[in-house]
This record gives structure tokens, C-alpha cells and sequence, in this order.
């Protein structure tokens, strides 16, 4: 990079001669040459990381006023509800913040899906988000317990309980885990722990994600490596010629979607932070009682298209192991996602009508299996739950065939506007 | 990297054995922690056995212990529920109670050391919900054929009266029936048995 890396007068020279400010900020946001055509579907990264701070800092407040204690956990957050100046904000921006994490996630994995931001060279990239999916999947689990309400306590009884389903070690593993022989309050006090410090696991994580992002540069709508043309762009005779800086560019733009974001956001935390019972569930207004079970238990939407897969396998052999294995099997099947794609293009743009049709479908699959999982048991919604499993992981296991086979578009040199 | 006058051999041999004998030292030193996890003194001393009185349970009624925190269940089944049981040995899947889902001194028709008095653990065998009690026979939600039983109101498991599971529901075994012994006609400790003495 022919760039000014350092300065070596005044304040900032002073500064990096012992921290290198001015090169980690040209190399991550100044002088980082992101491709010029992002559209609306690269907004959710940058929304993931300012959710992942809202998480944060509004968890340190609740923290400060919170007991993780079966007697005292549920009155605590009515406390916080009632009592504490503001309380009430804090919480709903926390448990409004979860869902909104998850949209945004899931709408961060789909562009990924819609433009191939999984395939060579971003395997690695893909690998980590995948990771980060699956350690923030642990926290909101053990988060929902908190509250201390009915839905809580057993929606963490049915989780718990799937590792008990392992063969041989399994209930063993479900006893280690609730640190007790039921849920109860050594299991709440030890999910406290864990979801007040794996949410720093999980910044060190975007932080490794960014990283990897930046090494091999980002994708963008047209899946052209813009890297592969450095013929220079108007701020370096070096970079790639479809490069724009980040900042101001991306930042500016970034800040549109943060506002447009806000807004909503802020509409659901004032008007309506349950949002009709979605996010947070009726009966968890009423406080744990391990001696009656709610009449319909499910867990929070972003788990139900799991858990309606965990539903739609008939238990085999006298146990419900395998319907644990396919709900596993459902999330741990996206790290193979870069080896399944056998496309020559990376884009949904430039790839087939088949391809199209069977992202459509795994989208319809994904959005109804989430439907199903909140549903009560039925005859109807099992077998519209088996179905809609077949068709989730036939997205993934034909991959490889309907990818290589499907009719694709020539992809041009340069990105288009 | 070879500098001269370095044996290379042993420094790998070197650098090996100190790396295993670090990973057995974390590995020793990961138990106390991993251990500290499982359930303490206190959680197991509440999971001592109880007892309960049935002097004062009405025919066709349940009682509610608690036992480790699990809801245990004590059913005094009247006659004609005991006379419904075989009728229903077609529509389950382990209606002789093959599974070891009880002791073996429950593993008979009733699956009770008293026909009369039938304890389990009131946790579905499916994912952990506590099944709700339906004595009556023929009740319009459950179908004209339901002879008393239980209706896990999770993912729609039934299991009669003997905690058998029916054909066809999310659970895949019955309902398991704990240790106890009676300590008279009319005290029942459950979480314990003669065996174990």
C-alpha cells in the first residue's frame, strides 16, 4: 500500500510509534477497498455488530439489578420492570435486542446464501459465521432461562433433556449440565455465569470474523473477486478498480441502515416488545413451577424451525435419539455449505432457474418449519414437518447435483452497477 | 532453523515430552472443575427418598409427591380401570413392559407391587413434560375410546393408566415407575426399596 501508513509528528505520530492507530485504521476502514456495488443485503453485518453491543451493554445494566436465584430471579425482573428508574426500557431493549439479533442473522446468512459469500476463498469466513451462529444460539438458550417464568424453566427442561437422549452417556451428561437432577437453582445460577461471559466469547469471535473478512475481501452482489483487477481505482494506482474505500463510503451508508433500523426496532420496544406473544411468550408472565407443565410448550421462533425438525422424526429403536440428531444435523450441515455448492458461478445472479427454484423452496421450508415448531402437536402438522425436513435437507444433499447440472448466466468482468 | 551443534532429534524429543506432560497437567487440572459441575452434596441429599401417606386417597384418584424435584405420582385405580388394562395391550407399543422402565418387581401386568396403587415419575419419557391426569373414560378431546390415562399436553404423547405408551405418539417408552416399597398398607417410601437397603 503506497499510502501514508504512519505519521510520525504531533499527537497521533506520538501514538503510533507505540500502537500502530493510523495503520489498523487505514487497513480496516480508510484505505479497506470494499466493493463499490453493495446493495441493501449488506447492511445486516455492520446491524449484527451494533445489536451485539446493544446486547451488551443493556445485559451489564440488568445484571446490576438481577438475582440468579430460583427464589428470587422472577420477582427481580419485575423489579427491574417496576421499580428501577428506566428498568423497564433496559429489559425490553435485551429481550427485543435477542430477536432482532437473530433477524438480522438470518438475514446476514441469506445474502450469503443468495450471493455465494460461503465459496472459495471465504470457506474459512463462512466456517467462523457458522460458529458464531451456533455459540449465540447457546447464549439466547441460556439467557431465556433467566426470567425464571414458565416457558423459561421448561423450555430449558426439554433442551437439557435432548442430550439425555445420547445413548449410554446420556443422562449422566443431562445431570452434569443442570448440576442438579432437575432444573433448578444451581442450573440457573450456572447459566447465569455462562450467559454473562460468552457474549465476550462471542465479540473475540466477530472480531476473528472481521479479520478473515478483510484477508480475503469481501463478496458482493455479482460474486466477482474484485481483487483479481487491481488496476487502481482514484485513491491508489494499486487497489482493486471496483474498490471503494469503506469509510466514508460504507460507513455513510451503513449509518442509513442503522437509522432505518432504529426506527423499526424502536417501534416494536415502545409498542409492542412482545410482539404478539413471539418474543416473549405468555407463559413465561408466570413464575417457574417445576409441578405444572404449560399446556403448549415451544421454544422462542428463532429455535422452532430446529425444534420442529427435532418433532418430525418418530422415534426408532425405543429411543428419540435420532430426532436429536437430525436437529443438530439440520445446523451442523451449514459447514459443509462451501463444499456442497459445485457451481461454476458464485451469484444467484448469474446461476440457473434450478438453483433458484431450490433456494426458494429452502426458503418457504426454513419460514414454515418455524411456523410448525411454535404450532401445537397435530397429525397435520407432523406430516407437514416431515415434509418440510426432507425438503431442508434436500436443499443441502442435492447441492451438489442440481449446482453442477443447472444452466448458468456468463458472469461479467467487472461488477455491474 | 538448524543452528550448528544442535541435536535436533532430542529437542524434538524434547519439546514433544514436555507438550504431553502439559496436556496430562491440564487434564488433570480440568477435573476439579468439570467435577464442581455435577451436583453437590446438598442436591443430592434432596434427592433422599420420601414418604407419603395413602390412608386418605379416594379410589381413582392421584396424589402428588415431589421426589428429586420430579412430580412422582400415586394412583389408587378402582376396579374397573384395573379392568380396562388388557383391554388396551393392542394399541401399545410395550404392553409387557419388556423395557426397563421399572423395577422388576413392577414388571407385571399392572406394573405395581399393589394392583391397586400404581407409582411412576410423572415425567413424559418424550422430552421431560409432566403429563396431565385423565381418569374419566371416553372424554370428547381424547376420543371415545380412551379408558383413563395420561395426555402429555407437550407434544401430544398418551399413556393408560399403567403409564404404558400408546402406538404412535412422540414417546418412545413407558412411563418409568421409580423404586419404593410400602412401609405399611397405608406408607409408601419411594426412592428406596429392600434391595437397597
Amino acid at each position: 500500500m503506497s499510502a501514508q501508513e504512519t505519521t510520525t509528528t504531533g499527537f497521533m505520530g506520538w501514538i503510533d510509534k507505540r500502537f500502530p492507530a493510523t495503520k489498523v485504521w487505514n487497513e480496516h476502514l480508510a484505505q479497506y477497498y470494499a466493493p463499490k456495488n453493495f446493495n441493501f443485503w449488506y447492511y445486516f453485518g455492520s446491524l449484527a455488530i451494533l445489536v451485539l453491543v446493544l446486547q451488551i451493554v443493556t445485559g451489564l445494566f440488568l445484571a446490576m439489578s438481577y438475582k440468579p436465584s430460583a427464589a428470587e430471579a422472577y420477582a427481580s425482573v419485575e423489579y427491574i420492570m417496576r421499580d428501577v428508574e428506566w428498568g423497564w426500557l433496559i429489559r425490553y431493549l435485551h429481550s427485543t435486542g435477542a430477536s432482532a439479533f437473530f433477524v438480522i442473522i438470518y438475514l446476514h446468512m441469506f445474502r450469503a446464501l443468495l450471493y455465494g459469500s460461503y465459496r472459495k476463498p471465504r470457506e474459512l469466513l463462512w466456517i467462523i459465521g457458522v460458529i458464531i451462529y451456533l455459540v449465540m444460539m447457546a447464549t439466547a438458550f441460556m439467557g431465556y432461562l433467566l426470567p425464571w417464568g414458565q416457558m423459561s424453566y421448561w423450555g430449558a427442561q426439554v433442551i437439557v433433556n435432548l442430550f439425555g437422549a445420547v445413548p449410554n452417556i446420556g443422562p449422566d451428561l443431562s445431570t452434569w449440565i443442570r448440576g442438579d437432577y432437575v432444573i433448578s437453582d444451581v442450573t440457573l445460577n450456572r447459566f447465569y455465569a455462562l450467559h454473562f461471559i460468552i457474549p465476550f466469547v462471542l465479540a473475540a469471535l466477530v472480531f476473528i470474523h472481521v479479520v478473515a473478512l478483510h484477508a480475503v475481501g469481501s463478496n458482493n452482489p455479482d460474486g466477482i473477486e474484485i481483487k483479481d483487477d487491481l488496476k487502481g481505482n482514484r485513491w491508489s494506482p494499486t487497489a482493486p478498480a471496483d474498490g471503494i474505500p469503506f469509510h466514508p463510503y460504507y460507513t455513510v451508508k451503513d449509518l442509513v441502515g442503522t437509522v432505518v433500523f432504529l426506527a423499526i426496532f424502536s417501534a416494536i420496544v415502545f409498542f409492542g416488545p412482545g410482539f404478539f406473544g413471539v418474543f416473549l411468550e405468555a407463559p413465561n408472565f408466570q413464575p417457574a413451577n417445576p409441578m405444572v407443565t404449560p399446556l403448549h410448550i415451544a421454544p422462542v421462533w428463532y429455535f422452532t424451525p430446529f425444534y420442529a425438525i427435532l418433532r418430525a422424526v418418530p422415534p426408532m429403536y425405543d429411543s428419540q435419539f435420532p430426532g436429536v440428531i437430525a436437529m443438530f444435523a439440520s445446523i451442523l450441515i451449514m459447514f459443509l455449505l462451501p463444499w456442497l455448492d459445485r457451481s461454476p458461478v458464485k451469484s444467484i445472479r448469474y446461476k440457473g432457474k434450478v438453483t433458484k427454484v431450490a433456494l426458494g423452496i429452502f426458503v418457504v421450508s426454513f419460514i414454515s418449519l418455524g411456523y410448525l415448531g411454535m404450532m401445537p402437536v397435530s397429525a397435520l402438522a407432523t406430516v407437514m414437518s416431515q415434509l418440510f425436513t426432507v425438503l431442508y435437507f434436500a436443499f443441502f444433499l442435492l447441492m451438489p447435483i442440481y449446482s453442477s447440472l443447472d444452466k448458468v448466466k456468463l458472469v461479467p468482468e467487472r461488477v455491474t452497477a | 532453523m538448524s543452528a550448528p551443534g544442535v541435536n535436533q532429534s532430542r529437542r524434538r524429543l524434547l519439546v514433544a515430552a514436555t507438550t504431553a506432560v502439559g496436556a496430562v497437567g491440564v487434564g488433570f487440572v480440568a477435573v476439579p472443575f468439570i467435577s464442581s459441575m455435577n451436583p453437590s452434596a446438598r442436591a443430592r441429599a434432596a434427592g433422599a427418598p420420601v414418604e407419603a401417606d395413602i390412608s386418605k386417597l379416594e379410589p381413582g384418584a392421584l396424589l402428588r409427591v415431589k421426589w428429586r424435584g420430579k412430580p412422582i405420582w400415586i394412583v389408587s385405580r378402582t376396579s374397573a380401570m384395573l379392568a380396562a388394562l388388557p383391554t388396551l395391550d393392542p394399541n401399545l407399543v410395550d404392553p409387557n413392559s419388556a423395557v426397563a422402565q421399572q423395577p422388576d418387581y413392577c414388571k407385571n401386568p399392572t406394573r405395581s407391587l399393589k394392583p391397586e396403587y400404581w407409582i411412576a415419575i410423572g415425567i413424559c419419557t418424550h422430552l421431560g413434560c409432566s403429563p396431565t391426569f385423565r381418569p374419566e373414560f371416553g372424554p370428547d378431546d381424547l376420543g371415545k375410546d380412551w379408558k383413563g390415562g395420561f395426555f402429555c399436553p407437550c407434544h401430544g404423547s398418551r399413556f393408560d393408566l399403567a403409564g404404558r405408551v400408546f402406538k404412535g405418539v412422540p414417546a418412545p417408552t413407558n412411563l418409568v415407575v421409580p423404586i419404593h416399597m410400602y412401609l405399611n398398607d397405608t406408607t409408601v417410601l419411594v426412592g428406596q426399596d429392600q434391595g437397597a437397603a
